[in-house]
This record gives C-alpha cells, structure tokens and sequence, in this order.
C-alpha cells in the first residue's frame, strides 16, 4: 500500500542512444558551466567586507550605563557565578556620597576584569545580570591580542563611552 | 654571407619572440586557470597579488623557487632530475613548426613568421608530441615509488592509443591538402575555407586525442590524486614539480594553436584582403598572428572549460572509448574524406557522412540494443 503519492518509480535500463553518446550531456553540463561563468559569485572579501551577523551575535563585553551617565552595575556577582568559564572577577566598592553622578546605585564594581583567554562568549553573563548592566556586543568582535597583558579587560575597556554609546538593533 | 646572417638573426628573433609568448601564456594559463575554475563556481578566485591578482603567476614562481628541493633517497637521481626537464623541452620544441603568421617584408626582405618551414611540420608535430610522454614516463620511474610509477604507466599507455586516432585524424587533414608542411595546410585553408567545414567528425576525434594527450581533464588519469596520490610527480617538490605542470600548461597552449592551424586556418581571418588593402601586407599579417593566437587562447579556455565541468573517466572506460570508439571512427572518416576526394565534392561528402553515420547509428540502436523494461 502507498502510504503517500510521493514515490518515484525509477527504471534502470539499457542506455538510449544518446545517453550512450555522452556528448548531449556533455554539451549541457558546459551550458551550465557557462551560466555560471557569467553569474554573480557569492564571495564575501572577509576583512574588507563584513557581512551582518545579525542582532543577537555575541561579540565583545560591554558594561552600559544609564540615560544620565552613571554605571549600571552593582557588582552583585551573579555575571561571575553564572559564567561557565570562571572569566570575571570583580572587587565591589560602596558609594560615597557625590557619587550619585558615577554609579546608579549604592554599592558598584571598583574592578571588573574579564580574563579574554577564558571567555567563551556564551552570553550567559548577560542572561543572569539583573541590573542590565553587562552585554555582549553584536556589531563588534574582541580584536586579536598578541601580549600577555591584553589578555585581562578591565573596566578602561569594559565601560561604555558616552559619546559612543551602544545600541543593540530592535532596543528603542 | 650577408644575407645567411640576416635570416639567422631574423630567425633567432622569432624564435624567440615564440618562446616567450609561449611561456608568458602557459605562466598567465595558471592565474587563468585558477580566475576561471573560481568563475564557474561562482567565487572570485585569486585577487590578493596586485590588482585582480594579475600578479599571482609571479608569487607562485617564487613559491615554487623557495621550496625544498628534494630528491628521495631511493630514487635514480640523474633521471629524476632529467624527467622534468625532457618534459619541458619536448613541449617547448613542438611550437617551431607552428605557422604564427604570413610573410612579413622589411627592408626588402621577406621573413616567414615561423620557426622552421619543414615539408614535414606535422610528423614532427606528432613525433615531439608522442616524445613527451618519456619526460613523464622517466619521472614516475626514477621517483622509485609505486604510484608514481603506476602513474607514467598510465600516461604511457593512454599516448599510445590516443596517438591512433589522433593520427588518422590527421591523416584525413594530409589527403585533402596534399602535404605534410604545416604553412601549406595553413595556405591551403585561406579565405574561409577552413578545414573545420570539411572535417567535422575529424575535429571532434583530434581535439578528444588532444585532451588526452595534454593528460587533460577528463583524461587526467596520470596525475589522478583521488587514486595515486599525486600520479607520476608524487615525489616531484619545488621547481621541478613546477616545470611538470608548466610543461602541460604549454602543451595546451601548444596543442591549441596545432588545432587552429589544422582545422581554424591557422592566422586566416575574416576581412584579412579588406586589411591588406588598406593598411598592406604587413599590417595583415601582425593581424594574423593575432588571430592565430587568439584561437589558440579559445582552444585554451575551452580546455579549462571541459576540466571544471567534467568528471575524471575510470580508465577501463577511457581505454574502451579509444580504441573501441574513437579508432572506428577515425578510419570511417578516412574513408569518408577519400570519397569525397573522389567525388570532387568535398564538403557535401563529409556533411553526408556525418548524416549517414548518425542514422546508421540510431538504426543500429533500434534494431539491436534492448530496449528499456517496462
């Protein structure tokens, strides 16, 4: 019985006359060759051009502030606890008072250091972070590093510049 | 004594103008090579050396130049290093009979534009040809490994059937022009009548023959990776393995102006009387020379054309279609030809032929094969 209409019979017999000759066949395989030959390739010049990975690429670490300026991040520790690769660490500092400007809430990150070699850009950092503090940009890659002492960001890295700020696609 | 030394300089100056077009076209038949494969598969192919990597025969080269020159221990060293080199000598000396063009008058005297004019251009075209396959033969031998060895067995074998028909392909080419000379089958060919008109089926059978014997794709077999490794240069590094596939890049160049000249008129072209009326002979015949090479550059593109479209043959099926297909073939177009020699109407003939031969064929395929079960 046919379970669906989808079948196709396929008979395996002598060769016709012109399948036996192979030149018709041939001369359609150069045609299509030929098609190609004048078609547009498809080729991406990497380092020139850069194609869009979309808006939920995971790429280079940043620590957001607010609307007025000041850090988002209260160094709760949960980026850390929740990365798979044990690549952040951070020291926690409490406010003084005339701060308020710097830091949004009482208590904020005096260090916080992303070890790039452990990294593995699984963005589970910026799943657990409450305060929406911590991103993983998705128009920029972390650049190759050479020394030893590029390997640790610290916040000179990490912290987003004012005058450059960052905007995932589909935010307002 | 004076005149002896004009014609020898002249002559050495086309020599050499010869052998350097014809390297220059097998180096650039590299980039082109490469450029045209990625086109076909809708990439861009090499664009890093220069603009549009027009520089990258040259960065090869001096790849190839870098590399370690090894030589295997096991191997007989003086025939390892004598097999590149006949290679690249015999594709090299089968471009001196090669009519690159009509006479040119300087100075009241007259040059051919062509080697050597030898009454026997095309035996020596075949003799050199079928010497080539000793520079591939002697390589895979002396490398002292088995592949390598069963890929010169390889070449050798696939030459000699292919030489057959090749050679009764030409042999249809000698009855109708009556020499053996290539600049009088060039002449005989002028004005349009191109022996292409005249063989059809001869043209087909020698440029199959040609594929075979440049060890193009679909007849790479010598060389085949997938099943000897590397063929008869697995052992071959550095500029030794680079004059090897230099060789097969001149000897498509090469292969492709024989072509033109036996069946594409050589440097005839269309409106060559209309050129030498207006701008004189000369001018006709640097256009010639021209056109010659342009074909030969066709006959080249058409080459790497086949290799990015078709599969390599299994090489029970490519001794089958040489002697089974292409021998039969050629002896009835020798017999075609003669009949319309006879006949005194030479075109009709071969159009005849090919007719009847298809007819006779499809005749044969109903009668006879059996048919598909229903």
């Amino acid at each position: 019985m046919k379970l669906s209409n989808k079948t196709k019979v396929l008979e395996q017999g002598e060769m016709t006359l012109a399948e036996r000759m192979y030149l018709p066949a041939i001369v359609g395989g150069m045609a299509t060759t030929l098609k190609h030959f004048f078609s547009k390739p498809v080729t991406i010049r990497y380092p020139e051009q850069k194609r869009y990975l979309g808006p939920v690429y995971r790429g280079q670490h940043i620590l957001k502030r607010d609307e007025a300026g000041a850090e988002r991040c209260t160094a709760c520790g949960l980026c850390a606890v929740a990365c798979p690769a044990e690549a952040i660490s951070m020291v926690a500092e409490e406010r003084k008072a005339g701060e308020e400007s710097l830091y949004r809430e009482e208590k904020y990150a005096k260090v916080y250091e992303i070890n790039m070699l452990r990294c593995i850009f699984c963005g589970l950092c910026e799943e657990a972070c409450p305060k929406e503090a911590i991103f993983l940009r998705h128009d920029t890659m972390v650049p190759v590093f050479h020394q030893r002492d590029e390997v640790i960001w610290g916040k000179d890295k990490l912290v987003e510049k004012m005058d450059h700020r960052y905007l995932r696609d589909g935010w307002k | 004594m004076e005149l002896i030394n004009t014609v020898f300089i002249a002559k050495a100056i086309i020599v050499g103008i010869v052998f350097a077009i014809t390297l220059g076209v097998a180096a650039y038949s590299t980039y082109f090579e490469r450029k045209i494969a990625a086109f076909m598969q809708d990439r861009i192919g090499p664009d890093r050396a220069g603009p549009f990597g027009i520089l990258q025969p040259l960065a090869d080269a001096v790849k190839m130049f870098m590399k370690e020159d090894f030589i295997p221990a096991n191997s007989n060293k003086w025939l390892f290093i004598a097999g590149p080199c006949l290679s690249m000598l015999t594709a090299l000396m089968t471009s001196a009979v090669v009519p690159f063009g009509d006479t040119v008058t300087i100075g009241g005297a007259t040059f051919d534009l062509q080697g050597i004019d030898v009454n026997i251009g095309i035996l020596w075209v075949f003799g050199i040809v079928s010497l080539g396959v000793y520079g591939i033969m002697i390589g895979g031998w002396a490398s002292n490994n088995k592949f390598a060895l069963l890929g010169a067995i390889r070449a050798a074998s696939q030459n000699i059937s292919y030489e057959l028909a090749m050679g009764m392909a030409i042999i249809t080419i000698l009855m109708i022009t009556g020499s053996l000379s290539t600049k009088e089958i060039v002449e005989v060919q002028q004005n349009g009548h191109w022996n292409i008109f005249y063989q059809p089926l001869g043209f087909i059978i020698f440029i199959i023959c040609a594929f075979a014997e440049c060890n193009r794709t679909p007849f790479d077999l010598p060389e085949c990776e997938t099943e000897l490794i590397g063929g008869y240069h697995t052992e071959y590094s550095s500029m030794k393995l680079g004059f090897y596939l230099f060789a097969e890049y001149i000897n498509m160049f090469i292969s492709g102006a024989v072509m033109a000249t036996l069946y594409f008129g050589g440097y005839d072209y269309p409106g060559i009387d209309f050129v030498t009326q207006q701008f004189g002979s000369n001018v006709a015949s640097f256009v010639g020379v021209g056109a010659l090479i342009g074909k030969s550059l066709g006959f080249v593109f058409v080459f790497m054309w086949v290799r990015w479209t078709i599969p390599r043959f299994r090489y029970d099926q490519l001794m089958n279609l040489g002697w089974t297909g292409l021998i039969p073939l050629a002896m009835y177009n020798v017999v075609v030809t003669g009949f319309g020699i006879l006949v005194g109407k030479p075109f009709m003939v071969s159009i005849a032929g090919l007719v009847l031969l298809i007819a006779a064929l499809f005749v044969y395929d109903q009668l006879l094969v059996k048919k598909k079960i229903a």
